[in-house]
């Protein structure tokens, strides 16, 4: 039995009459997470996590009709129980978990293993399908430890004391996780991009430790910000407001900066590997942990992984082709 | 190899040329002398062997991880290059390794590590890439990998290499430039003397900076008078300077870099001459009464080593624009007229068949150029220069002196059929197109082409790729078709090499042409168009 399907709509249940992470206006939607390829605009009410609540409400909307739970806690839709689990992906983001006759699905949205100081850990919830993301399907992906790499980052800012460091991350999620990483090296205060400003301020009303931050707009013109560090999101790299900064170094912080020719041909010096989204073996060793029969695989290199669970684990696996985007805040 | 390790790690990560410099200079006073002259020829790309195939090393890799061997191809088809992929595939923990670094200097690496390979059975081969992995720093693995199958390179131009050289040794860079001209590692011995400070001495002679041509105005056809300008074709092929002193020859490019070794018969040519001259022109590929494909001549760049099949296959003749000495006389002040009859009256004693001298094309009004320029693309020329008679020999474009009158590219709207991966800089993307047209209700490939979008679009189209491929044929997947696309490109000829019957050259798109469905794409017929208008 289908306990969840793929409609125009985005992925459906049927029993439960509600839609998760929706692509088009639907009446019910559980959202996963607040990333945009995943929470989108027009629908009618939105059921998430509580931690998901402010990112939700500033994302879409201050007035949406939304429904908040905790983890854990499951509740009716119609003839489906439904709860929400700790993906470890950014604050708030989930896990669906979908029992209908005691059959039971879980719905990954966007999920890591990793330690992540700025968001709940990452919690196995056994189901018989699995429906997982595969941003990084690919074994050249494995990433360092998140203090390795808060360490890098730190020793590359504190080395460079001739200009600012402008480092890009993206700014929900990958930009809190730094500050909260760093909070662990240092107490010096981080400059930030104006649009990281709101959702660094909703991480930390919920208690998430970070380094102080200081937005870039409120320094005085003729601040040269040089040896600090300034984050911003990708899209401020070679654009207008870059022209603030004299002699910067720059870096991006993803997932994908574990190749060298992503690294040149985005045009940035550094690249730091840090990723909000499972490896290759931890996506492998999730969906064996989770003892699903069948597995439905969406996000980026689906192809790879597929046929490695079916060839060489023995797990029936497919891809299913969802409008989620592997690319965009990895 | 730590000092070298640590030099490439900035440079690699740096785009600042300052900073790159400082770290070769570091670098070059720390190091030991032999691995000096190593470091040098890897980062001019002059080491000729390679200890391994890639293919090799990947089935070493294979063997001893047992990782199926379709997984290592989605691997290496998503990264691009077999040194990082397999780097990057042991410190994922793919294969069973224990590594207990031993630091060796990279000139031990070079000649004792990383030699023999080739000939060593698979077993034998098995067991000592396990010893040099496992002795590797597994930081540097990247590198010793790269150093295995001879596919080093770093992003640092010659003349930062230059730069970084002439400062730590006083030597000025021209100098340093013409001391490691043409070596490799087969050189070895030499340039250890080199850098022993032991070098012979030698006078270089530089390019004078090239005199550059503007993009035609509209306005220029108002402002100015035809009486005023000489008209000659625009050639197509590389914009040089031939200088010749007593038995000192040298060919430089535009981009200022010497390519005399690339160009043997025009160096030889150039050594017949009884005068010393600085000659500005162009090196083309001359065919029977036109420049052939300009590949013909971009692949002598591209080799290390010239064979006699390149050299009678397509031989290279230099076209003389200008005459910018003689003997040892500067003509760069004098106007274009008077530099124009010392180079007509020097070309007319010429008798070596590679020497051209460039025509003058006879006009009267701006309307005549205006008709003559059509005829560009059936000469094989890019179109017209237009030169100011009183113009001077002046460094770079100023505005006013020479003019360019370029041909429009052809276009035509075509389908997208195929698609693959990049390599290197772009191996996760898809970025390499195969654009068809119809024939009859049939799509024809006719076009590959790599460039021409932006990142956004290139990013957008490789999201739109993965989900609608219909099938993969290796690296190659065919799409739904879909999209058009407007490509441009310079020439276009019969072929029978090619499916469609037609080459095109340089194809690039244009642009994306969201407004078009399939149907409104071009016919091929409408490229058969295209080559009978101008043959
Ligand atoms: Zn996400
Ligand atoms: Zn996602």
């Amino acid at each position: 039995m289908n306990v969840v399907e793929l409609t125009n709509s985005g992925l459906y249940c049927a029993a439960g009459d509600f839609y998760i992470d929706p692509w088009r206006p639907v009446r019910d939607s559980i959202i996963t997470h607040g990333h945009s390829d995943h929470a989108r605009v027009g629908g009618e009410l939105y059921h998430c996590t509580k931690t998901s609540e402010p990112i939700l409400r500033h994302r879409l909307g201050a007035d949406i009709l939304l429904r908040a739970y905790d983890y854990g806690k499951p509740f009716k839709m119609k003839d489906a129980t439904v709860s929400f689990h700790p993906a470890g992906h950014v604050l708030g983001s989930a896990q669906v978990r979908v029992e209908v006759n005691g059959e039971v699905w879980v719905i990954s949205g966007d999920y890591k293993r990793s330690p992540d100081s700025s968001c709940e850990p990452f919690e196995v919830v056994p189901c018989d399908t699995f429906i997982s993301e595969a941003t990084f399907g690919l074994p050249v992906y494995a990433w360092p430890t998140s203090q390795a790499v808060a360490a890098d980052i730190f020793k590359w800012w504190q080395e460079y004391k001739e200009g600012p460091s402008l480092l890009f991350a993206y700014a929900f999620g990958k930009t809190q996780r730094i500050l909260s990483e760093l909070g662990h090296l240092t107490d010096q205060t981080v400059y930030l991009h104006g649009s990281c400003e709101t959702l660094t301020k909703i991480y930390r009303d919920q208690g998430i430790k970070m380094v102080p931050t200081k937005l870039v707009s409120d320094m005085p013109k003729e601040y040269k910000f040089n040896g600090d560090l300034v984050l911003a999101p990708p899209s401020g790299h070679r654009s207008s407001w870059m022209k603030r900064f004299k002699d910067p170094q720059t870096a991006f912080a993803s997932g994908w900066m574990q190749i060298r020719g992503n690294r040149r041909r985005r045009g940035y010096e550094r690249g730091f590997v840090l990723s909000d989204h499972a490896d290759w073996k931890d996506l492998v060793s999730t969906i064996i942990q989770t003892g699903a029969k069948r597995v439905l695989l969406t996000h980026g290199n689906t192809d790879t992984l597929e046929r490695y669970l079916r060839e060489e684990k023995h797990i029936q696996a497919e891809p299913l082709a969802t409008q989620f985007e592997g690319e965009a805040e990895a | 190899m730590q000092l070298f390790a640590e030099m490439f790690e900035k440079v690699d990560q740096t785009t600042g040329t300052n900073e790159k410099v400082a770290a070769l200079v570091a670098y070059f006073q720390k190091a030991p002398l032999h691995d000096k002259v190593w470091a040098t020829l890897l980062l001019r790309g002059r080491v000729k062997r390679s200890p391994l195939t890639s293919l090799r090393m990947r089935q070493v890799f294979q063997r001893l991880s047992g990782t199926p061997r379709w997984l290592m191809d989605e691997c290496f088809s998503h990264v691009g290059d077999t040194g990082e992929t397999l780097a990057l595939l042991m410190n994922a923990g793919m294969l069973a390794l224990d590594p207990k670094p031993k630091e060796r200097s990279l000139n031990e690496w070079m000649t004792e590590e990383l030699v023999g390979l080739r000939t060593l059975g698979d077993e034998d081969l098995d067991r000592r890439l396990l010893e040099i992995w496992n002795s590797a720093h597994p930081e540097h693995w990247f590198l010793i990998n790269k150093l295995l199958t001879g596919s080093f390179r770093v992003g640092v131009s010659e003349k930062l290499v230059l730069k970084a050289l002439s400062k730590v040794t006083g030597d000025s860079e021209s100098v340093w430039h013409q001391w490691l001209m043409g070596k490799s590692d087969r050189d070895f011995e030499e340039l250890l003397l080199t850098f022993q400070g032991q070098a012979p001495s030698k006078e270089l002679l530089h390019a004078i900076p090239f005199c550059l041509a503007s993009p035609l105005e509209e306005s220029f056809f108002v402002n100015e008078k035809p009486e005023d300008y000489f008209a000659e074709w625009k050639w197509d092929g590389i914009r040089s300077q031939i200088i010749k002193k007593g038995d000192q020859i040298f060919i430089w490019s535009r981009g200022e870099e010497m390519v005399t070794e690339a160009f043997p018969e025009i160096a030889q040519m150039a050594s017949t001459w009884a005068e010393d001259v600085i000659l500005d022109g162009e090196l083309l590929v001359w065919g029977e009464d036109k420049p052939r494909d300009f590949n013909d001549l971009q692949q002598r760049l591209g080799r290390k080593k010239l064979g006699p099949d390149i050299l009678k296959k397509a031989p290279v003749s230099f076209m003389a624009y200008d005459l910018l000495h003689l003997n040892g006389e500067d003509f760069t002040a004098l106007t274009l007229a008077e530099r124009r009859t010392k180079l007509e009256s020097f070309s007319g004693t010429r008798t070596h068949p590679r020497y051209r001298m460039s025509q003058l094309v006879e006009f009267t009004s701006w309307d005549q150029v205006k008709e003559l320029q059509l005829q560009s693309r059936e000469l094989g020329t890019e179109g017209l220069m237009l030169k100011n008679k009183h113009s001077l020999y002046v460094t770079g474009r100023k505005r006013g002196n020479w003019w360019k009158f370029k041909v429009q590219p052809y276009t035509l709207d075509a389908v997208l059929l195929y698609a693959q991966a990049g390599t290197g800089k772009r191996s996760n993307l898809f970025t390499d197109y195969t654009f068809a047209l119809w024939h009859g209700d049939k799509l024809v490939p006719f076009a590959k082409a790599y460039s021409g979008l932006d990142n956004k679009e290139i990013e957008e189209l490789d999201r739109w790729i993965r989900r609608n491929t219909l099938e993969k044929f290796g690296p190659v997947r065919s799409l739904k078709t879909h999209h058009v696309f407007e490509i441009a490109f310079e020439g276009i000829a019969n072929s029978t090499r090619h499916k469609s019957g037609i080459a095109v050259r340089f194809p690039r798109i244009l642009r994306w042409r969201r407004d078009k469905t399939v149907d409104a794409a071009d016919k091929l017929e409408d490229a058969q168009k295209l080559i009978e208008a101008h043959v």
